[in-house]
């Protein structure tokens, strides 16, 4: 039975040493041009890089469908070798190209594959760091659980509410109903909140105004309860609004730990879809690279 | 009114109902010869249907027909079906059969002796028989109301006891009455669409569980909700009105008058053992589950009155028919062979001896003193459920191989088709060291050889009428040696089931079973060169002490004079200090607890608590000190193993967190678990492939919930099942369909009939009730059929039930058919999901 380990750590990072052996051969394979031909994809190191990388490309790629044969082979293994040999693929790359860069098909592939490994770099980045910052975040509760905690703090802070002054209570019933949380990907990966809240106030000339304003991270709400404290004249209403103020500040902690958690999940995703897009975009630029190079051999 | 019959037979479940059509087709002969003019039997049934078991399953439900192994034998019909398919062939039986029954005619006191007996019918009716059947299976009878017109056929559909469905009531006015979970349960699901009105005797619900009592006080406290509750008040007298019901209550305040649409009743049950004790009918032990005694015909200790079906403590719909037949036909002086009789021929067709199965089972008996003493019928139906075992030497092994095809040809050939023996060679093993198996094993003949794997321990000898494999059935680990067959010897393996229910309901057996488990414990860690004649009295000084969840088997700082060995179950170790609880080590079954004591310092560093349901044997300081002078060959090993405790125990002590999340998984109860999945939150990146994996390789059915489940310091216990040593899912699963694999994954068969108990019983929620779906179509034969009508997985299809698949329990196998280990784990990318033993909690807990 095996304990828990990171992809990293994964074997005591067996495949970062083939990775690291694997760049070595590539320098000394390198280092073997002669002063005939410079380096470049076309002699005979050039090729044998350019194969290697080619293999690893291809293999590289087959994690989409080893990941989703469930049950015949160990994913955690191949993510740990798709880390090492994917980052070890950048230098036997360049070497293979001997960074002759130009406005072409060919440079075109290697730009690609950048982008692919670099949007990999931050994906692992997230996987490494991300579930530790959400388990923290969620303390010990699941997501369900926060959004039904939410659900019945707005039960109960509507049925406060609704002893207290009108105003006050449409106040709460609006903050509860404008709250926002998740919406479109950008809300979710930035945490923006676009909460609001409707305010009953006299304006100057004594008329009464309703005017949504902000509420981002239930500020507004919370200092808007706070401030009726003091100003609560029947008996008992002071002890329900602090009751209430009470619910309300719970409210501002959960959602902070729901937009925390929705935009850790929207990150630990959305690299995927640069990743995996110029993975299909790179394989279709090397196919016209390949191709090319041996059209005009 | 007085009617007075031959048989008289109470209950139309499965069992009355066979034995009420046999009865008929007896007298239907003997009138259609001119012996009698009317017929002599009736049916009395308190509901006003019959079998109302089967009537109150879940609507649609398919009804499994469950042993396979066994056929049917009633004038009555069933097979596999839809409850509605079923209940209506028996209806069809009742008429074609020409049984006499009579409905709402709830049996209430019986009394007299064979030949006359009085039976008293809650309406008043007196019925007199001179036999009496008992079939009322285990359910019991709600409790009445007991008032003025209850009985009013005019109320009869709107004063009810039980409750099925609430969503089927809408806008109604309903009084529920009691204060039980099962009425604030009923009154919280009506009160979403009904007004509805609690009757409560006293003045706060103190009979309630912490979140019914929590969730009706809010409801009703909060003016919104149709619910409301009249304290301190007793129902008084009904009437039906033009407009529903008149319910009279006697209030603080006087008498009021309600007026509703529906009663509902929710005042508790008359359990069957208080009614059948009452007419003097003796159990065989004093434990719940315990049946009434009987002989080998049914008959129970009051002679004349017989007792069929699920009381008689079979729990299946194909028995309790066969036996209702059968009982009809002893009362008849006919001796025939029961159904079962088959069964045992082919049971012991590798026996070297052949004699009728009823004398082997006779001789079966006599040779095997503890059970000896065992009702025959008790004994048979142990036998029924066990395989026989025959270990042969040489050319009588390889004659008897060909016996042994031929047999289990014949047994294919029958339908349903019944076990046959196991034929093993001499010398072969029975079960190897570390197997999870917890079967119990007889020896009839022969001699069976134990052997340990320590190097220090001798191969024990056992021969005729020992057993052994009680170690694994009492602490649920995994076998601790390995047992093999000598020549020409005979073995009866017993199903953990059936031996459980058997330790449950007979002293004799389970004092020899306790007794001789002391015994080879007390042999193995303090005295192996000791045998077990000479370990008989220091056993005899020893106790065995049960623990629930969380009671302290002993306290930190009180002097302590004995050790326990614990026998099934874990406890935690915890030190207290100004800082507070500190859990510093768990233990499992089958190690020492609080040896210090006796070996050095008398005063207890820690206190030992059980952490899930634990039993220990405790050895006191003058026992042990006898057995370490009698044999003083296990000093040095003890000694050992009490320097190392105890160096561990401070390590741990010096690491606060590391305890508390020992203490919270033991929390959890992990201290019960063999393989459980545990996941690393700091690594998890909530893709659910590991759900995916489960569903892709299970029928497309997830038995894991990732995401739900406790959590502490970044380790989740996430809901799936973990194997526990002592299943609790296993306890009333009527076909005995769960099963513990070699390799100790707990699994559900294919004769799992969907009741549910699994379900409830599962502390762990790791068991879920699903369809199980048709074989996936390929993608060519997708091509070449067209699609499937129908999505087969988890969708509830009206017709389901009638078209064959009924819902079943589905849940974790661990994977043990695939030889990569779980798929769940394996499809994992970050490597947070592990599987895990309590063992590796420890190093898990190190390592953090
Ligand atoms: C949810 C569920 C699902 C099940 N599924 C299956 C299955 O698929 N296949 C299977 O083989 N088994 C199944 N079983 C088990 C099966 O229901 C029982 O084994 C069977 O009903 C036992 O039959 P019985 O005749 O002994 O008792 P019961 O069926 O319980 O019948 C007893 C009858 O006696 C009546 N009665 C009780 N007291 C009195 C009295 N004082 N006076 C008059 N009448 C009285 C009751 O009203 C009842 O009709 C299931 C059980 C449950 C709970
Ligand atoms: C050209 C090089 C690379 C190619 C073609 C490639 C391709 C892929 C593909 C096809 C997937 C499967 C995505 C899916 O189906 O969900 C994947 C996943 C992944 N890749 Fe790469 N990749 C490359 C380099 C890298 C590098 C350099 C890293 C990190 C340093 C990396 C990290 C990952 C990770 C962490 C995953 C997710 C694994 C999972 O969640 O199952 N990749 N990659
Ligand atoms: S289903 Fe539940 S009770 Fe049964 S072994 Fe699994 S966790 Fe234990
Ligand atoms: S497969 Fe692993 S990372 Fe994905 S949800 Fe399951 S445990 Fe978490």
């Amino acid at each position: 039975m095996k304990l828990h380990q990171s992809i990293l750590e994964y074997r005591k990072g067996r495949y970062g040493w083939w990775a690291l052996l694997l760049i070595l051969g590539a320098i000394v394979l390198f280092g073997s041009h002669n002063d005939f031909q410079p380096p470049n994809g076309g002699t005979w190191q050039g090729y044998i890089l350019g194969s290697i990388g080619l293999a690893l490309i291809v293999w590289l790629t087959t994690l989409g469908i080893v990941k989703r044969r469930y049950g015949k082979s160990n994913v955690q293994a191949w993510t740990s070798a798709h880390v090492y040999l994917g980052a070890s693929l950048l230098i036997v790359v360049s070497l293979h190209s001997a960074l002759q860069i130009g406005l072409n098909v060919h440079s075109l592939a290697y730009v690609l594959m950048c982008v692919v490994i670099f949007s990999g770099f931050v994906g692992l980045y997230f996987y490494r760091r991300y579930p530790h910052l959400m388990a923290r975040n969620r303390r010990n509760l699941s997501q369900r659980q926060l959004f039904s905690e939410l659900n019945d703090l707005n039960q109960k802070g509507r049925a406060l509410a609704k002893r207290c002054h009108p105003n006050l209570a449409s106040a709460v019933d609006t903050a509860i109903d404008r709250t926002a949380i998740g919406g479109g990907l950008l809300d979710q990966l930035l945490g923006r909140d676009g909460s609001t809240v409707v305010l009953i106030e006299k304006d100057k000339k004594g008329g009464v105004q309703r005017r949504p304003v902000s509420n981002r991270d239930q500020q507004t709400i919370i200092g808007y309860v706070a401030k009726c404290i003091p100003r609560a004249r029947k008996q008992g209403e002071a002890a329900n609004i602090q009751s209430l103020l009470e619910v309300v500040c719970r409210r501002q902690t959960v959602t902070r730990q729901l937009r925390q958690d929705i935009k850790f999940n929207a990150c630990l995703k959305v690299w995927l879809w640069v990743h995996v897009p110029f993975t299909i975009a790179l394989l279709a630029a090397l196919t016209i690279h390949i191709l090319s190079v041996f059209y005009y051999w | 009114m007085t009617l007075h019959v031959h048989i008289a037979i109470i209950g139309s479940g499965p069992a009355g109902l066979s034995a009420a059509a046999r009865a008929a087709q007896r007298d239907r002969a003997r009138m259609e010869a001119g012996e009698i003019s009317e017929p002599t039997h009736i049916l009395l049934e308190s509901f006003s249907q019959p079998a109302k078991t089967i009537q109150r399953y879940q609507k649609g439900k398919f009804v499994m027909a469950e042993p396979g192994f066994l056929h049917l034998r009633s004038d009555c019909e069933f097979g596999a079906g839809s409850r509605e398919a079923i209940l209506e062939q028996w209806q069809e039986d009742i008429a074609r059969n020409g049984i006499k029954v009579r409905y709402q005619a709830e049996v209430q006191a019986i009394t007299g002796e064979r030949g006359n007996f009085s039976l008293a019918l809650a309406n008043g009716d007196v019925v007199t028989a001179e036999v009496v059947i008992l079939a009322i299976g285990l359910e019991g009878n709600p409790r009445k109301l007991n008032i003025a017109g209850e009985g009013d056929s005019a109320l009869a559909d709107r004063v009810q006891y039980t409750l099925d469905d609430p969503e089927e009531f809408n806008g109604e006015r309903i009084v529920v009455v009691g204060a039980g979970d099962s009425a604030l349960e009923n009154a919280l699901a009506l009160s979403k669409k009904n007004h509805v009105t609690v009757i409560n005797r006293r003045a706060e619900f103190s009979r309630a569980k912490e979140a019914n009592l929590n969730a009706i006080l809010q409801a009703i406290n909060d003016r919104r909700t149709t619910l409301d509750c009249l304290y301190e008040t007793n129902p008084a007298a009904l009437e039906a009105d033009d407009d529903g019901i008149n319910f009279a209550v006697e209030t603080p305040t006087g008498r009021k008058v309600l007026s509703c649409d529906r009663i509902i009743a929710r005042l508790g049950g008359f359990p069957p053992r208080k009614f059948i004790e009452s007419i003097g009918i003796e159990f065989s032990s004093e434990a719940i589950d315990a049946a009434p005694i009987l002989n080998g015909q049914y008959e129970s200790s009051v002679p004349g009155i017989y007792v069929v079906g699920s009381l008689a403590g079979y729990p299946l719909i194909k028995q309790a028919m066969n036996q209702g037949y059968d009982v009809v036909e002893y009362i008849h002086g006919n001796d025939i062979k029961p159904a079962d009789h088959e069964l045992l021929e082919f049971q012991f067709g590798l026996l070297p001896y052949r004699r009728p199965p009823d004398e082997l089972l006779h001789l079966f008996q006599q040779r095997i003193p503890m059970f000896s003493q065992l009702n025959v019928l008790v004994f048979r139906q142990l036998v029924i459920e066990s395989s026989i075992w025959v270990a042969l030497e040489g050319p009588s092994f390889e004659n008897t191989k060909k016996q042994a095809a031929e047999l289990a040809e014949a047994a294919a050939q029958r339908q349903p088709s019944p076990k046959t023996g196991k034929l093993i060679r001499a010398g072969e093993s029975i079960f190897q060291r570390g197997d999870y198996t917890n079967t119990f094993f007889m020896i009839v003949d022969g001699e069976v050889i134990l052997e340990r794997h320590e190097q220090s321990a001798k191969p024990v000898r056992l021969e005729r009428g020992q057993f052994f494999g009680e170690d694994s059935l009492v602490s649920g680990r995994p076998r601790e040696y390995t047992a093999v067959a000598g020549s020409d010897c005979v073995l009866v393996e017993t199903p953990r089931r059936t031996m459980i229910k058997l330790l449950n309901s007979n002293d004799q057996v389970r004092r020899g079973i306790d007794w001789i488990f002391t015994v080879r414990a007390l042999q193995k860690h303090f005295a192996p060169e000791l045998s077990p004649g000479e370990l008989r009295e220091i056993a005899q000084t020893t106790q065995l002490n049960t623990y629930q969840a969380g009671e302290p088997l002993f306290r930190q700082d009180q002097e302590g004079d004995c050790l326990h060995v614990i026998r099934r179950g874990a406890v935690t170790l915890q030190r207290s200090s100004e800082e507070g609880d500190l859990v510093v080590a768990q233990l499992q079954a089958d190690e020492l607890v609080g040896e210090m004591a006796l070996m050095g310092e008398p005063v207890r560093r820690h206190t030992a608590k059980a952490s899930v349901l634990t039993e220990t044997i405790v050895l006191h300081r003058d026992s042990f000190m006898k057995l370490v002078n009698l044999d003083s060959s296990s000093i040095s090993q003890l000694q050992a193993r009490a320097s190392k405790h105890a160096r561990t125990y401070t390590t741990m002590q010096a690491q606060a967190d590391k305890g508390s999340l020992i203490g919270f998984m033991m929390g959890e109860g992990m201290g019960e678990a063999t393989n459980a999945m545990v996941i690393d939150e700091s690594l998890c990146i909530g893709c659910d492939h590991c759900e995916k994996a489960c569903a892709d390789t299970h029928d497309g059915i997830s038995r894991l919930n990732r995401s739900e489940g406790p959590s502490f310091a970044q380790m989740h216990l996430a809901i799936s099942c973990r194997h526990c040593e002592h299943p609790h899912c296993m306890k009333d699963c009527p076909p005995d369909a769960i099963h513990r694999a070699e390799s100790g994954e707990v699994f559900i068969d294919d004769s799992c009939i969907g009741c549910g108990n699994c379900v409830t019983h599962c502390p762990y929620d790791a068991i879920q009730l699903a369809h199980t779906p048709q074989p996936r179509q390929s993608l060519f034969s997708w091509l070449l059929k067209g699609a499937p009508d129908k999505l087969s997985i988890g969708r509830e299809d009206a017709d389901q039930g009638a078209s064959g698949a009924g819902k079943k329990a589905v849940k974790c196998d661990a994977c043990m058919n695939f030889a990569n280990g779980p798929a769940c784990v394996n499809a994992c990318p970050t490597g947070a999901a592990a599987r895990l033993a309590p063992e590796h909690l420890v190093k898990l807990v190190a390592k953090q």
